[in-house]
């Protein structure tokens, strides 16, 4: 089939063609990539009482050799000073990790209890989980405070099953444990379908051979079933650790003071302290992290198309 | 047996944990009282409240604008991507190409946004309304571009290849018939940019200018001083257009299935 389809362009080599590629491509490179390089340029800057907040430093390509000589490393090296940087980034990268074990902890019992159910029900229960994921992200994170406050319905819940006294409270509101609860919450679709889709076709051929052969089920399950969702537990994990290290919502609105997280952090650089150079170095940085992460993540993608 | 008991009981289990959060949102919203634990009795009256409040109701009319322009040129731009994607195998960087579509699907937000703001800034373009539609076309385009993308590749081409073989023009043969047979996955992928340009946080509050506050900015500013009931009942109308959205569009998509099914069929018999 791609022969054929290659022969007819061949043919007829059209300009129509050539814009399919180039319209998205040149919208990507100046609005997705450009960027990148200019939150690079920007990180290198000085901090300025200005608008915009920071010293320019690329005029014209005239200026290239000024350029070099006014580059400086200060924030990064700011960066590296201050502990709670270092302790931010470190923090990010420690919640996200527990925050994805627990999603396949959760995620992936479901999806495969939904891979093992009737054909029919199928369809129904795939859109039962991604019909949260279109309500907004907001909303979930808010619905949980009214849930964790120290005076919300949990408390009065447990207060009511009699585990907790009428004085006591539940303490769990501006935590890590009320973060946690939030990202797997929120980011449990993004778990669940990816792990289902690597699930469902598997062949089942396979198991009943494990079966036949006197297999016990649970060894089957380490055997064969998990061996071979491999695909979907890398794909589901990096899409739920990349974002969730990045996270700004959900510590913000459930977290506590000591919660510390790098978009957290980068956001009150910015808008608080309105350091942009130094929230382009946050930024940096973090991009820096996330590369080989990114990169497994593409790999993955590939493979799948 | 015992498994299938096992799985019963995650499914239940996974889909409350999911559930029972919104419903409870949805419930007091229509609670008389002001506090979170204490049922007084039904009322519309936050309902009330949130409509007379303007400045909630000027956010959600800027938000609604900023979502059906974003997915609009999104759905225009992701389309594109999708085809140059799945059907030029060679083109000058491609493999930049792809990873430019892929990345902004796993990228931090505040990535995505703070440098988005830089680039507006080094250009000396204003902030407001265009620059969050900018920006959210950018990153909308790319989820558009990975379910046309799908589509694409489960797409039988005989059809595309007979009508060029007869001498029609490829252009037309794309608005003629490729175009109709990816439509429910452009359609879909409107609606998921629409819903993300409805929900984004983040990436409009660093792209955002005077008079461009959209909604989740504004519901942000108003949770961070606390929960009041009034928050609720929009949160509540969002979720009830997003659900009645998404009912129309998959009885919509189900509905052209049996339609093309049925087109099959026909065609089928006709050739025999």
């Amino acid at each position: 089939m791609a022969t054929v389809s290659e022969t007819h362009t061949a043919k007829k080599p059209s300009p129509a063609r050539w814009l399919v590629v180039a319209v998205p491509y040149v919208w990507l490179l100046l609005f997705f990539a450009a960027p990148f390089l200019i939150i690079l340029k920007i990180s290198l800057s000085d901090t300025a009482i200005a608008m915009p907040p920071y010293t320019p430093l690329f005029q014209g390509f005239g200026a290239l050799g000024d350029f070099a000589s006014k580059l400086d490393f200060e924030n990064y090296l700011f960066l590296t000073d201050d502990p709670l940087y270092i302790r931010s980034y470190l923090s990010s990268l420690r919640i996200a990790v527990i925050s994805t074990f627990l999603l396949l902890l959760i995620g992936y019992p479901m999806a495969l209890a939904m891979a093992r159910a009737p054909t029919s029900l199928r369809p129904t229960l795939v859109m039962l989980v991604i019909l949260p994921f279109w309500t907004s992200f907001l909303i979930r994170v808010y619905a949980w405070i009214g849930i964790l406050k120290p005076d919300g319905l949990l408390t009065l819940l447990l207060q009511t099953i009699g585990l907790l006294g009428p004085n006591e409270q539940v303490q769990i509101f501006r935590t890590d444990i009320a973060v946690f609860i939030g990202i797997v919450y929120s980011y449990l679709p993004f778990m669940v379908l990816p792990l289902y889709a690597a699930l469902e076709k598997m062949d089942n051929t396979l198991l009943e051979a494990a079966n036949d052969l006197g297999c016990p089920p649970l060894k089957a399950f380490w055997k064969i079933t998990f061996p071979l969702s491999l695909p979907g537990v890398v794909a589901g994990s990096m899409i739920c650790f990349i974002p969730i290290t990045g996270e700004f919502v959900i510590p913000d609105l459930l977290g506590g003071a000591d919660t510390l997280m790098i978009g957290k952090t980068l956001w009150t650089e910015f808008f608080g302290n309105r350091d942009w150079p130094l929230a382009s170095a946050v930024a940096v940085i973090l991009l820096v992290m996330l590369v080989v992460p990114i990169a497994i993540f593409q790999n993955q993608q590939k493979k799948v198309v | 047996m015992r498994a299938s008991r096992f799985d019963a009981t995650v499914l239940t289990l996974g889909f409350a944990f999911l559930y029972i959060p919104i419903v409870i949102l949805v419930i007091y919203s229509f609670n008389a009282s002001r506090l979170v634990t204490v049922w007084g009795g039904f009322s519309l009256n936050w309902y009330r409240t949130m409509w007379s409040n303007q400045g909630l109701m000027d956010a959600a009319w800027v938000t609604a604008r900023v979502g059906v322009i974003s997915a609009t040129l999104g759905t225009v731009l992701g389309t594109l991507a999708a085809l140059a994607l799945v059907r030029f195998s060679r083109f000058p960087g491609r493999m930049l190409f792809s990873g430019m579509i892929y990345a902004p699907l796993v990228m931090p937000e505040v990535i995505t946004g703070l440098s988005m703001l830089l680039l507006f800034v080094a250009l000396n373009i204003d902030r407001g309304f265009w620059t969050v539609i900018i920006a959210h076309t950018t990153f909308t385009m790319c989820y558009v571009a990975i379910v046309v993308q799908s589509r694409l590749l489960t797409f039988d081409r005989s059809l595309e290849e007979a009508a060029l073989d007869l001498g029609c023009p490829p252009v037309k043969t794309f608005f003629k018939i490729t175009l109709p047979l990816i439509m429910p996955a452009v359609i879909a992928g409107w609606m998921l940019a629409f819903t993300l340009s409805l929900d984004d946080l983040v990436i409009a509050s660093f792209n955002t200018g005077p008079g461009a506050t959209t909604l989740p900015i504004k519901i942000y500013s108003q949770v961070r001083l606390g929960v009041t009931p009034e928050i609720n009942a929009i949160c509540t109308i969002l979720i009830g257009l997003v659900t009645i959205g998404v009912i129309i569009a998959s009885i919509g998509t189900k509905r052209a299935e049996m339609r093309r099914i049925r087109d099959e069929h026909v065609a089928a018999r006709g050739t025999t």
